[in-house]
């Protein structure tokens, strides 16, 4: 069995990253594995530009944000196994971790971590989310798939298109079918409101009069060999259909735009416990697990929209890996938790070591509604430690926050933590 | 006189705005919370302008498409004949990012340059 101080499972962005900060605190033994066949995860079919604006301040397309972390980690030599597919990770008596991966050349192989940091990304919510009964014809994608299809692949799915959910990745597949010369005949979304960014509603759908219809949900699909047509209605407080309001659109193609979700079979397997909120890991405030050794970082920890702050958090799973790695176990540090109360869903991190944190530590989060006009408060217990004004908050952006060491330390009894939207 | 609804797209806000305009030029912009909104209706009202991305195909590489993206912003009333003057382009591996793929695309005066790297096979 091979040895390596740290292990980093995915080759995305937050793979990279992490693997990055880690060389750059003193890790030298360094191994990524990713099953692809090229480092920088999703981002290679992501080819429209926005990202890296806070990182670069500039508007990269997906490979050209992949291709700074990939030429980061090029300079720094850090070793990578592309075609390789984690199997398994396990804790062995040592504390060590045991990996068990996949690839053509070496077939099934083991390798000794100190550390873990996991990087796998999320997955498409699949067509479960369809709930409705009956064939399925071919010309049912996600709007992932069409969009490696398209980016990738050079191969167009169909020529009338009708899109379910308005996640960002379906917007930008709306815009990018209709200049391919598709014609997108509706975006149907199943709340009241768009879980996209504004900037994706108005360039990708505004922009080539693409009608959004929010509340309202495909009913019923034709076509036994290949979709061609689709019903839509709109729906209740119930998120029932309402009668009387369906509206049949022909088309060849339904792209499904339902969501993202945390890819953790193997966090499961070793051990790791799952937050039922974010379907990520539960993570202190150095992105460690509850497994001692393991951490977590990017999309698979919790779903981002901005690959700025997945590279962030990376690096700051990639810096505490190697702290582990360096002086072993955090051991019994004070631990305070956060509470997420009144609209707020969940935080990463879930708990806080007030005496281990460096100055500050970032708090991510997501509410779970609309709310104009509210303040972000912070609770030290019972006590107002801090309220920020916020004119809009929406469940497709993500939050933050940043506590300070000194703040926290001031409070040597803290029981826990809340953090809750107030009005104004 | 025109009027013309937008939404503001530089905070999360998104401000519903209200523009209009005479003769060609903007009167009165209503609706948004901050200066910004002001610059960016009347910026969309008279000389909208967007960054284009696309792929084209590429001969003897290890993936069959490069991405590929205006120069700088382009008129938003270019972006579909930019789009198709990309339909028959071919490049040849290696493709670096940056590469001039295409120069004054649709006679906007902007070259298509590639935004990712693609070794030859
Ligand atoms: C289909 C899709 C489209 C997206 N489009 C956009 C977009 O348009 N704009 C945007 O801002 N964000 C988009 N995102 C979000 C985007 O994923 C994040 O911004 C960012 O790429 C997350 O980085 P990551 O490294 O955490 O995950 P990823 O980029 O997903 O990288 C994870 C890597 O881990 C590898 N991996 C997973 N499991 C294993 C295993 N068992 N063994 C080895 N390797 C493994 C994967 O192959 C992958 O390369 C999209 C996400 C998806 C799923
Ligand atoms: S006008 Fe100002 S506050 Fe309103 S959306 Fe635009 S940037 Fe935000």
């Amino acid at each position: 069995m091979k040895n390596y101080d740290l292990v980093i499972v995915g080759g995305g962005p937050a793979g990279l990253a992490a693997a990055v900060s880690a060389r750059d605190n003193g890790i030298e033994s360094i191994l990524i594995l990713e099953r692809d066949k090229e480092l920088g995860g999703i981002l290679n079919q992501c080819i429209h530009n926005g990202f890296g604006l806070h990182t670069f301040k500039e508007e990269l397309t997906g490979p050209e944000y992949a291709a700074r972390f990939i030429d980061q980690a090029a300079e720094r030599n850090i070793s990578y196994k592309l075609n390789t597919m984690v199997m398994d990770i396990a804790v062995m008596d040592s504390g060590e971790k045991k990996v068990t991966a996949m690839n053509r050349e070496d077939g099934m192989f083991e390798l000794c971590a100190k550390a873990v940091i996991l990087a796998m990304g999320c997955r498409e919510r699949s067509r479960g989310a369809l709930n409705i009964p009956g064939y399925r014809p071919a010309g049912i994608y996600s709007a992932g798939t069409a969009q490696r299809l398209v980016n990738m692949e050079g191969y167009m799915p169909g020529r009338e298109v009708v899109i379910l959910g308005s996640g960002d990745i379906g917007l930008i597949m709306a815009r990018r079918m209709t200049l391919e010369g598709a014609t997108v005949k509706v975006v149907a979304e199943l709340m009241p409101y768009s879980g996209g960014l504004k900037r994706n509603i108005v360039q990708c759908l505004d922009d080539f009069n693409i009608p959004l219809k929010l509340s309202h949900t495909v009913i019923d699909i034709e076509g036994k060999d290949r979709v061609e047509a689709v019903t839509i209605a709109e729906v209740g407080a119930d998120r029932k259909p309402v009668p009387g309001t369906e509206e049949r659109y022909t088309c060849d193609t339904l792209l499904l735009s339902c969501g993202l979700i945390p890819e953790n079979e193997l966090s499961k397997n070793a051990g790791v416990s799952i937050s039922p909120v974010t379907s990520g890991p539960v993570v202190n405030d150095s992105l460690e697990t509850d497994v001692p050794g393991i951490f977590a970082c990017g999309n698979v920890l919790h779903v981002h929209d901005l690959v700025d702050y997945v590279s962030q958090e990376a690096a700051v799973a990639g810096k505490n890996a190697a702290l582990y790695i360096q002086n072993g176990s955090s051991g019994d540090a004070r631990t305070v938790e956060i509470v997420p109360e009144g609209g707020v869903r969940y935080t990463v991190p879930k708990f806080i070591r007030p005496e281990r944190i460096d100055d500050t530590v970032t708090v991510r989060f997501r509410v779970g509604d609309v709310y104009k006009n509210c303040a972000v408060c912070v609770y030290l217990d019972d006590e107002l430690l801090q309220k920020k004004k916020r004119p809009v908050m929406a469940p497709g952006e993500m939050e933050q926050i940043i506590l300070t060491k000194e703040k926290l330390g001031a409070h040597p009894d803290l029981g826990r933590i809340i953090i809750r939207i107030e009005e104004a | 006189m025109s009027t013309r609804e937008l939404t503001c797209i530089n905070c999360p806000l998104g401000c519903a705005l209200t523009v209009t305009t005479e003769n060609g030029s903007v009167t009165s912009v209503t609706g948004n919370t901050c200066p910004r909104g002001d610059a960016y209706a009347r910026k969309e009202v008279t000389n909208p302008t967007r960054i284009v991305t696309s792929t084209v195909r590429v001969a003897g590489g290890v993936c069959p498409m490069v991405n590929v993206k205006t120069a700088t912003d382009i008129p938003k009333d270019k972006i579909f004949a930019c789009t198709a003057s990309l339909k028959n382009v071919i490049v040849q591996a290696p493709v670096a990012i940056g590469d001039v793929i295409l120069t004054n695309v649709a006679d906007t005066g902007v070259d298509i340059i590639a935004a990712r790297n693609i070794a030859a096979k």
